[in-house]
């Protein structure tokens, strides 16, 4: 059906930026454009969710130019839920930076071209068009660029640097990708090419054409063995920034491959093996590497590595429950990374350090605070009934009846050394006396009231919306089957897109 | 940078060029030209003018600093590509007037989006150079 509203969640962003590109050096007007910004942008994305899922996808023709010609834009279930998802997480962040960022930052455009990331990000998962949906991954690593390098710092620019030639490494393969693409069918329009690619004699060109989108998305979603540009740039950048990229950017990788490789390339065996094959090798180098970190937000950037590799199992074993798994995995995973990396800003205006050794005693200072973070510490870990649990169940289910006990081996490994790298965490954070000789400098006890409950509000909203996901498990196992029929089943995405 | 050759002839090529970036600008949408095209273009000329007079003068022809440009450029665009959506059209069509003006010929929001990349590469193109050209 089309609709042509459904680019507005884009455009409520859009306009956000310019209107605070207007006020430019007003940092106070921007946090109000940039927080009712966000919150405009929610409730618009939440009626495309609802009209979504009510009446089925809906898609658009910019221009007016009907598909395969011109270029289309489809808000299928998959592509509304993670905008709904961008979506609270931006409102969270975007309240936690207008408190938790220096001025200073703020002067240099912060709020515009934060909100320029999360245009970025929402169209990228409502385009319909492989090249459009490359253009729209160059916005987000443009924006992303200028907000790791925003205030200049020394060790800002040294993760930057690494995280801007991976990133453009990933943008040529993913070019290079979509120029053959191009090339062997004469289409971009992913609806289209997803029956013009069978039709191809040549379909050892096919198989490594999907190759160069393995490598593009990967390198972008942090998988084995090019995940290392991660943990070496995600601590650098201010606590609000990390949040917005720990929390959405890798995801962004994981929903193209989900869309390339459930509509233009269907996964054979080798595909199937070699994702396989990545995931495991995921999981083991994030969990390793969790383990022997002790600045939290690098240990956080790990756990990050190794939970993409939950997801690429799930698309690895390739059907419905395994998808289920992988994108309910997804929406946990998205609510859950961004607040831990809120979590590091609170814990860090707390005793002005993130070093796990010279932290401690925050359970006996702020007793209230410190059980809001366990709750999101515990549905990370995936204790029961929390959210972190009920993905593990239909990728457990689906790897034992594929026999892929090499897998389940991995993932309870994984699960188990979250498990443990969180309990250490714990202990020496919160439950562990200060250690002495250490000064800590405390910013948060001398803040105002209001600056206090805009910097724990945010980590409280996205608790809630973790805590929904996990008691209400029923109806977002609902959501996720639908996804996984719809990513296995195309003909409704390919006839809502082409007609018949 | 002193010489007269120069001052003079930048006094006569600043509208000259701006005349020029004009028509770029307004023959692009069927012929080689547009805005971004028509923006260097604009940009060159004040550019040429700082490097005769200095970047004072220059800002002082501007009177407002380029960097404003780029909202409003950006505005213009956003305007132009969402207008459609009011009339129940997908966003970015074009929409024509019926009668063609004379000179410009037929308008349409395609136009007002050039206008606005006009504006956003000059208010850019600007910043940037004298940002670098102030510093030293």
């Amino acid at each position: 059906m089309i609709d042509n509203h459904i680019l507005a969640p884009v455009f409520v962003h859009l306009f956000a930026a310019i209107v605070q590109l207007i006020f430019w050096r007003k940092t106070i007007t921007q946090r109000f454009i940039s927080v009712g910004g966000s919150l405009i942008g929610l409730l618009v994305a939440m009626r495309l969710f609802s009209k979504v899922h009510q009446e089925g996808i809906l898609t658009m023709n910019a221009s007016d130019w009907d598909a395969p010609f011109g270029i289309v834009f489809v808000a299928d279930l998959l592509s509304v839920t993670l905008v709904v998802l961008t979506s609270i997480a931006a409102f969270a962040v975007s309240i936690f930076s207008s408190v938790g960022l220096s001025r200073q930052r703020m002067l240099y455009g912060y709020f515009p071209i934060f909100h320029f990331l999360i245009m970025g990000l929402h169209g990228a998962f409502l385009t319909g068009d492989i090249f459009n949906l490359y253009v729209y991954f160059e916005v987000i690593i443009i924006s992303s660029f200028v907000l790791m390098t925003l205030g200049g710092r020394k060790a800002q620019l040294e993760g930057a640097v690494k995280y801007m030639a991976m990133n453009i490494l990933a943008s040529t393969f993913f070019l290079t990708g979509i120029g053959i693409l191009y090339g062997i069918t004469g289409t971009l329009n992913m609806a289209d090419l997803s029956f013009k690619i069978k039709d191809v004699q040549n379909q050892t060109l096919v198989g490594i054409t999907s190759c160069f989108f393995i490598i593009g998305f990967g390198i972008k979603s942090a998988v084995f063995p090019l995940y290392y540009w991660l943990p070496s740039s995600y601590h650098t950048p201010p606590s609000a920034v990390a949040a917005t990229f720990g929390g959405l950017l890798t995801k962004v990788g994981i929903y193209a491959m989900l869309r390339v490789f459930s509509l233009i390339f269907i996964p054979d065996d080798f595909i199937c093996t070699l994702l396989m094959v990545l995931a495991v090798l995921t999981i083991l180098t994030g969990a390793f590497g969790a383990l022997i970190k002790t600045n939290i937000r690098r240990l956080f950037s790990y756990l990050i590595v190794c939970h993409i590799g939950f997801m690429m199992g799930g698309i690895a074993m390739f059907s419905k429950i395994a998808l289920m798994g992988a994108v309910f995995y997804l929406i946990h995973d998205i609510m859950v990374k961004t607040n831990m990396f809120l979590i590091a800003g609170v814990i860090r205006q707390l005793r002005g350090t993130m070093d796990m050794e010279k932290l401690g005693g925050l359970y006996k200072e702020y007793p209230k605070i410190s059980l809001l973070i366990a709750l999101v510490l515990f549905s990370l870990v995936g204790i029961p009934p929390l959210s972190g649990f009920w993905p593990k169940i239909f990728l457990f289910q689906e790897a034992f009846t594929q026999h892929q006990y090499f897998f389940v081996g991995v993932l309870i490994f994984g699960s188990f050394i979250t498990l443990f790298v969180i309990a250490k965490m714990w202990s020496k954070v919160f439950w562990k006396d200060v250690p002495e000789n250490v000064e800590i400098e405390d910013k948060f006890a001398s803040m105002e009231l209001y600056r206090k409950i805009m910097m724990v509000l945010p980590v409280g909203i996205l608790a809630a919306a973790t805590l929904y996901i996990g008691l209400n498990a029923e109806s977002i196992v609902k959501i996720s089957e639908q996804i996984a029929t719809q990513l296995i089943d195309t003909r409704p995405y390919v006839e809502a897109v082409l007609g018949n | 940078m002193k010489s007269a050759i120069l001052q003079t002839a930048s006094r006569y090529l600043l509208p000259i060029l701006l005349l020029f970036s004009f028509f770029l600008l307004l023959r692009g949408h069927y012929y080689p030209g547009g805005g971004f095209v028509g923006g260097l273009v604009a940009s060159i000329a004040f550019v040429l003018h700082s490097f005769a007079h200095g970047t004072e003068n220059t800002m002082k022809i501007l009177r407002y600093k380029p960097l404003s440009l780029i909202p409003i450029g950006l505005g213009i665009s956003a305007l132009s590509v969402v207008a459609p959506m009011i009339a129940g059209l997908p966003p970015m069509t074009g929409l024509w007037f019926e009668e063609p003006i004379p000179v410009i010929g037929m308008i349409g929001s395609a136009l007002f989006f050039d206008i606005g990349v006009y504006l956003v590469v000059i208010g850019v193109v600007l910043t940037i150079l004298f940002t670098i050209s102030l510093n030293d």
